[in-house]
Formats: C-alpha cells, sequence, structure tokens
C-alpha cells in the first residue's frame, strides 16, 4: 500500500471523505480520519442512529479525537491482512502510533460488552503530548449528551436504556458536555481507551495488557477469517483490502451486506445528491455471491445467499430493491436539517425513499445469485417454489417501464440494462430447470419469453446512428451498465456491436486514466466517476481478450484508492478523491471480480460468463 | 396449602414477570436482565448465561411464589390486593437490598469500589438498580405487583 504524508494539526479543518479509515466488528463501523478524530460511529447496527457523524457537521456531529497537540506527520496503515488501524504520527519531539479496532474477540475468561470500540496510543521515541477530546453526540446531535463521571464505572452517557460508557487510563475531565484530557507519553509509554455500548448490563473493559491481548485477539480473528483465501495473483493487496472492507460491512449474524457504511455524504460536494447507503441492495447480490465463491470464501457466499432468499420471501413474487440488515424494508425516508451536511452537501437524509421504487433488474440479480448458490451448495425445495415465483413476476412485468440501476426519480422508462436484467432472470431459470430444478415454472413460456426479451432489446436499446447500446430504448445516450452484457452471458464481449459500444462509451463516458461516468446524466450534473463501472470496463476488456487495456485500467483505478486502500462510491475525476458515501461495498466486490477476471486467462473469463 | 395450585400459579407467575421484564429491556425502559445476572454466576458467556439464567429465574419465581402463598395462609386468605401489596414490598426488597449487595454475592460482578478484575467485570447494579437505567425501579414493581396479582387472583387454598 502506497504511504502517504501529510501534516495535521497546523489549522482546524475539517478531514475529506478521502482521509477515512473504517473499523468495525461485523455489526457497525466507525470511521478515522488521519488526524486521529472518529468522527462516524452507529450503534448498536449498521443503520442505527450516529453516536458520532462529525463527518456530516463538524460543529453538532460529534466526534472523539485522539492525537498528538501541534503538527505532525501522518502515516497509517491497516496491520496485516486485519481491520486493525495504525496511525502513526511523527511530531518534532518524539513518534506517538494510535492503534484503532472494534474488538471482535476475547479470549479472556470475563464478561464481554456487546460492542467495544478500543484505541491506545503508544509513544515510540521521544515525547508526545496527547489530547483527548471526546464529544458524543447521540441521534444525530438529536439527543442532548449528559456525560456522566462515575470513577471506576467509567464516564457514562445514556440515550434511554443504552449505554455508552468511556473507560481510560487517563483521567478525563468533563467540559461543556465534552471529555477531554492532556497527557505526555514518553517512549515506552502507553494509554489505552474503550467505548462501550450496552442495551443489556454491561460489562466494564479491562485495559493495560488486557488491552494488548483483546487487540492481537481481533488480528487473529480477521487472520483467521481470511484463510480460506485462494486467490494468489498480482494484485492480493488490492484483493486483500477488499475483501476485509466486504466483510466490515457485512453483518455478521446474517450475512447482509451493506451498500455502504454511511448516509449522505454527497455524490457531488455541495449539491443535494446525498443518500442513506447503510442498507442491503439486492442489486449487488450477483456481483457479490460470485466474488465470495470465487475467492475461497463458501461459508460468506452461502451466508450472504441465505440472507438474500430468507429476506425476499417475506415479499415474495414482488421485490423491494434494498431491505435492511434483519431483512425489512426501511421506514420512510427522512432529512435531517439541523445537520450542516458534509462541506455543506445538504439535505442529510437518513433512510432511503428508492426502497419503493420499481427496478426489474433485481429479479435478474437475485435468480442469477441463486443459481451460484446452486451450482457451490445446492438449493432446497422451497428456495425452488420462491425462484419459481419471481420468474413469474417477470414474465408479467417485463414490458414494464421502470427506475432502472441508478434509480432514478422521475417517470418509469425502458431501461436496456433492466431488459437483459429480466432475460437474465428467465435465462437462469432455464438453466436451474436443466439441471432438474424450479419444476414448477411453464418451461414453454419461460422460454418464449426469453427469446421475445432477446428481441426486444436487440431491435430497440441499439442506436445506429451512434453504433451503440443505449442506456434507454430510443435514446441516444450511453451508459456504463450496458457493458454488463458479457458478464450476464446476453452477448459475446468480441461481437461488433459490444465493441462499438465499448467504443463509444470509452470516448464519451472515460473521465480521465481509469475513471469512467455512469452515464451522461451523470457527466452533466458534475457527479464524481463511478468505480464500479472501472471495474465494469475492466471485465468488458478481459473477456474481449483486451488484456493489457484492460490492465491498465485497472491499475489507474487502484491509484484512486485512499492510502489504506479504501473507495467510497465515486472519484471526482480532478482531484482523484472519493465521493459519495464511504467505504463502498459494490466498488470493492467490482474490483474484487476485476482482480479475478485478470488473474484468469480470457478463454476461462469467458466460460464463467453466465451462470454456472 | 393446595399444592397443585401452587406450582401451576407460581410458574405462571414467574413466567409472565419473567416476559414484562424482558419486554421492558426491549422497549428500552431498562437494560437489566435479570436471567443473565443469574446465567452469568455459572458462565462467561453472555449468550449461554441467558438461556441457563432463564431456567433458574423460572426455579427463583417458583421458589419466592412459596413465600406469597404462605403469606396469604397468614394473612386470611388470598386477594389480588394482598398480592399486589407483597409484590410491592418483594419489589422493594430487591431494589433496596438485594441489588446493591449483588456485588458481594455475585462471583462476576465488579464492585462499585473496586475493580475490575479479570473475573469480576459486570457493571454492578447500584441503589435501585438506577445503573441499569433511570426506569429500571418502575419496570421491577411493576412486574412484582403484577406477579403478585396473577397469585393473588388465581390461587385458592
Amino acid at each position: 500500500m502506497r504511504a502517504v504524508h501529510d501534516l495535521v494539526g497546523e489549522m482546524p479543518r475539517t478531514p475529506t471523505i478521502q482521509e477515512h479509515a473504517a473499523i468495525g466488528d461485523g455489526r457497525s463501523v466507525a470511521l478515522v480520519a488521519r488526524d486521529g478524530a472518529l468522527d462516524w460511529l452507529c450503534w448498536p447496527v449498521f443503520d442505527s442512529p450516529a453516536i458520532f457523524a462529525g463527518l456530516l457537521d463538524p460543529e453538532r456531529g460529534g466526534a472523539w479525537r485522539i492525537g498528538p497537540i501541534g503538527p505532525a506527520r501522518v502515516t497509517r496503515r491497516y496491520r496485516d491482512d486485519t481491520n486493525v488501524l495504525e496511525t502513526r504520527f511523527e511530531t518534532p519531539s518524539g513518534v506517538a502510533v494510535l492503534t484503532d479496532l472494534m474488538c471482535v474477540e476475547d479470549a479472556t475468561p470475563r464478561p464481554h460488552s456487546s460492542h467495544e470500540l478500543l484505541r491506545r496510543v503508544a509513544c515510540e521515541r521521544g515525547h508526545v503530548e496527547i489530547e483527548l477530546v471526546f464529544a458524543p453526540r447521540p441521534a444525530f446531535g438529536r439527543h442532548p449528551p449528559r456525560l456522566q463521571p462515575t470513577g471506576h464505572l467509567g464516564l457514562r452517557c445514556e440515550v434511554g436504556a443504552m449505554l455508552h460508557a468511556l473507560h481510560g487510563e487517563r483521567p478525563v475531565e468533563v467540559v461543556d458536555q465534552r471529555a477531554v484530557a492532556r497527557f505526555v507519553l514518553a517512549a515506552g509509554d502507553a494509554a489505552a481507551f474503550s467505548l462501550t455500548y450496552d442495551d443489556d448490563i454491561a460489562a466494564i473493559p479491562l485495559l493495560g495488557a488486557h488491552a494488548c491481548e483483546r487487540i492481537e485477539a481481533t488480528c487473529r480473528a480477521w487472520r483467521r477469517w481470511l484463510s480460506p483465501l485462494t486467490y494468489d495473483g498480482p494484485d492480493r493487496d488490492v484483493v486483500v483490502r477488499g475483501l476485509l472492507a466486504t466483510k466490515l460491512l457485512s453483518f455478521a449474524p446474517s450475512g447482509a451486506v451493506i451498500a455502504a457504511a454511511t448516509t449522505s455524504l454527497p455524490e457531488r460536494v455541495g449539491a443535494d445528491l446525498n443518500w442513506d447507503y447503510r442498507f442491503c441492495w439486492l442489486r449487488d447480490a450477483s456481483f457479490t455471491a460470485r466474488a465470495f465463491f470465487d475467492l475461497g470464501f463458501h461459508d460468506d457466499a452461502v451466508a450472504f445467499c441465505g440472507w438474500l432468499l430468507h429476506t425476499t420471501r417475506l415479499t415474495r413474487p414482488e421485490l423491494r430493491i434494498l431491505y435492511d440488515v434483519y431483512g425489512r424494508p426501511p421506514a420512510s425516508e427522512e432529512e435531517l436539517p439541523e445537520l450542516a451536511g458534509y462541506r455543506g452537501s445538504r439535505p442529510v437524509r437518513i433512510r432511503n425513499g428508492a426502497s419503493t421504487q420499481l427496478q426489474l433488474d433485481c429479479y435478474g440479480e437475485v435468480l442469477d445469485a441463486a443459481t451460484w448458490l446452486h451450482a457451490n451448495a445446492g438449493l432446497d425445495r422451497e428456495i425452488e417454489k420462491l425462484l419459481a415465483d419471481f420468474g413469474g413476476f417477470v414474465l408479467a412485468n417485463w414490458r414494464r417501464p421502470d427506475h432502472g440501476i441508478w434509480e432514478e426519480r422521475g417517470a418509469p422508462r425502458h431501461r436496456t440494462h433492466s431488459r437483459v436484467l429480466s432475460w437474465v432472470a428467465l435465462d437462469r431459470l432455464l438453466q436451474l430447470r436443466a439441471r432438474g430444478l424450479a419444476r414448477r415454472i411453464d418451461l414453454d413460456a419461460v422460454a418464449r419469453s426469453r427469446a421475445e426479451i432477446r428481441d426486444d432489446i436487440v431491435a430497440h436499446a441499439w442506436n445506429p446512428a451512434i453504433a451503440s447500446y443505449t442506456d434507454v430504448y430510443g435514446s441516444s445516450t450511453l451508459d456504463a451498465s450496458v457493458l454488463l452484457l458479457p458478464w450476464y452471458g446476453f452477448e459475446d464481449a468480441r461481437s461488433t456491436r459490444m465493441a462499438a459500444t465499448y467504443r463509444a462509451i470509452a470516448q464519451r463516458l472515460c473521465a480521465g486514466p481509469g475513471l469512467y461516468w455512469r452515464n451522461e446524466d451523470g457527466l452533466r450534473v458534475g457527479e464524481g466517476a463511478f468505480g464500479i463501472c472501472s471495474a465494469w470496463v475492466v471485465d468488458y476488456l478481459v473477456r474481449a481478450e483486451r488484456h493489457a487495456e484492460a490492465r491498465a485500467v485497472f491499475d489507474a483505478f487502484v491509484r484512486c484508492a485512499n492510502d489504506v486502500g479504501l473507495f467510497g462510491e465515486e472519484v471526482d475525476p480532478a482531484t482523484r478523491e472519493a465521493l459519495g458515501n464511504f467505504p463502498q461495498a459494490y466498488t470493492h466486490v467490482g474490483l474484487l471480480s476485476a482482480a479475478l477476471a485478470l488473474a484468469r486467462r480470457p478463454a476461462q473469463v469467458a466460460r464463467a460468463g453466465g451462470a454456472r | 396449602m393446595n399444592v397443585g395450585a401452587w406450582l401451576v400459579w407460581g410458574l405462571g407467575a414467574t413466567i409472565v414477570l419473567t416476559t414484562l421484564l424482558a419486554g421492558s429491556q426491549g422497549l428500552g425502559l431498562t437494560r437489566m436482565n435479570l436471567p443473565y445476572v443469574l446465567g452469568a454466576m455459572v458462565t462467561t458467556d453472555r449468550d449461554r448465561a441467558k438461556v441457563l439464567g432463564i431456567a433458574m429465574h423460572v426455579v427463583n419465581g417458583w421458589v419466592f411464589s412459596a413465600v406469597y402463598v404462605a403469606a396469604f395462609h397468614v394473612w386470611g386468605g388470598p386477594a389480588w390486593w394482598k398480592g399486589a401489596l407483597v409484590g410491592a414490598v418483594h419489589a422493594a426488597f430487591v431494589l433496596v437490598v438485594v441489588m446493591p449487595a449483588l456485588p458481594g454475592m455475585h462471583p462476576r460482578m465488579a464492585s462499585e469500589t473496586r475493580g475490575p478484575t479479570v473475573v469480576r467485570g459486570l457493571e454492578p447494579p447500584g441503589f435501585l438498580a438506577m445503573h441499569y437505567g433511570a426506569r429500571t425501579p418502575v419496570s421491577v414493581v411493576l412486574a412484582h405487583v403484577v406477579f403478585g396479582i396473577i397469585l393473588g387472583t388465581f390461587y385458592r387454598a
């Protein structure tokens, strides 16, 4: 991972999205900026109200900073093959290292809290004066914080029956609803601080050597999780970080994968393209399932597909486009007008209004993932019925216009990507039938409709005037999602039409080396380049046997990662910094898929198109 | 003493009491989880402690219901209001006497004044169990009064 050096502490400023690293415990994620400020945390689960949301409003959102007083040169890294973050501050007087993690394992025979966020700062050389400022602002700042020092029971912040308790190895003073401390560490000194969450009877954490044991135990747990990795190609760093980031965004009890850890980080700074991504999109299903299976993470893939199929039973035969980690549709979208938004990007929204849109591509995604599940782990009879019901819905509705992959909030339209995914849904049903499953489907009707959809796409999605597949029937606008046609097995990547389509997209949607706008709407409104589109381009080029070009795009895009290898949803083509919610599972899963494609021979990739 | 009635209504009242306390926790009124406190006496695994604690709590409730039944016999027979009164006294005793003394009895509970230690890491309840949330006494009193009302209403000597 490349090292990035900068100075912090010279003047107050708001850290950018790019400057954050993520830690988590499979239920929640915290973001830590380069200056040691932890300014994003939702407890107890990903979509809970934030206790620290300084990323969205430095004044009202709350943060917890541990870092040196005065300027420091900063470098960061994750400990090898873990989600344990180390931030190294080099000051004129000495060097201190801050270790941040959420504990995922503790072997000691004593009670543990439901959640523990552990921060340990140690001085390696010289002496360093450290400042701690702990300013929780529960419920996005809507709940007034009441900090109660209770001696060895910790500094408590109660919200209803929920308890946040800060324990530390240095005394803190409560001033104006903040806990502050200043202390000097000499070489060899260390101080650990633990923030716990409990809605049950709390456990009081031990610090000192016990904190070090929990750090090591957590490192071991992450490395153990990573041990099934089968990838041994040239992009191991990208693959490892992508897997660990995706795992951070996975809900451990169920296997559900949320899109990103945050809400309302803007797709365009200062604008209103700010959405809540702390939910699970069915759209990501196919890429996620394939990536987990192909990299050797069989249990995670099965858990994810199991969650997917269990969740979708509740709304069968119709699918919502997104669910929370428990499989419930989110409540109505709400704006938080009291928050200033990231660099003035308002409104801040919680929950997601797109959940009620008709997006026909979801059916193809779920059926594709289920087909992979069958090939790798089998399906039970109840799931077969469920899949047949989804197929029935597609048979009855594939001609309808919808809101599509980008969830546009205008009138529904006939979209190429959605129509292709309707084809995928029926194609996968027929594949399952050929394997002796999906016996309830009307074979003739499904085969006939699959052929009709193909004819429909071939006739209406191709625009001879611009020599490209278009985003919407009858239009002349481009969309990078049509590069997925070979991925789903709809069309050979080496076909004349796909070659021409790629040429048009490369000319009109390329935002710079390795970067692509999602479509011409995105270009018009000034969004960033979508990371997932770069992954689609790499996959397309490998399938088209243009390996060198694929490698160039991949390498250029990977250089847009932040200093610890994380990506947001988008990249600003001008600054190459992250935009949108962060870190973004879809971008990382796309990169996993692209790295796998690059590691295979082209003929193998072509065979991997469609389902297994 | 009608042993059959005591066994049936003692169990029924205990199940209602346990459900009310768990419901209070689920609704965010309190963090107190008596089955967990009991189960944590024998295991450090939080999930296992809750399961074991439910069984221990049911047995405890059964035993305590015998005290209610004895009180009814001494007091001229059962009545719902007598049950409520005994329940209120029981709750007050638990909150004022038992809870603050719990760290001295529980092998994994931290002391108010010392620790925590490697073994003793559970948060102590404090006076009126207020460390588990300011509304904890309300849910405890309510649950025990209902416990007593059930016994006073349905137990027949």
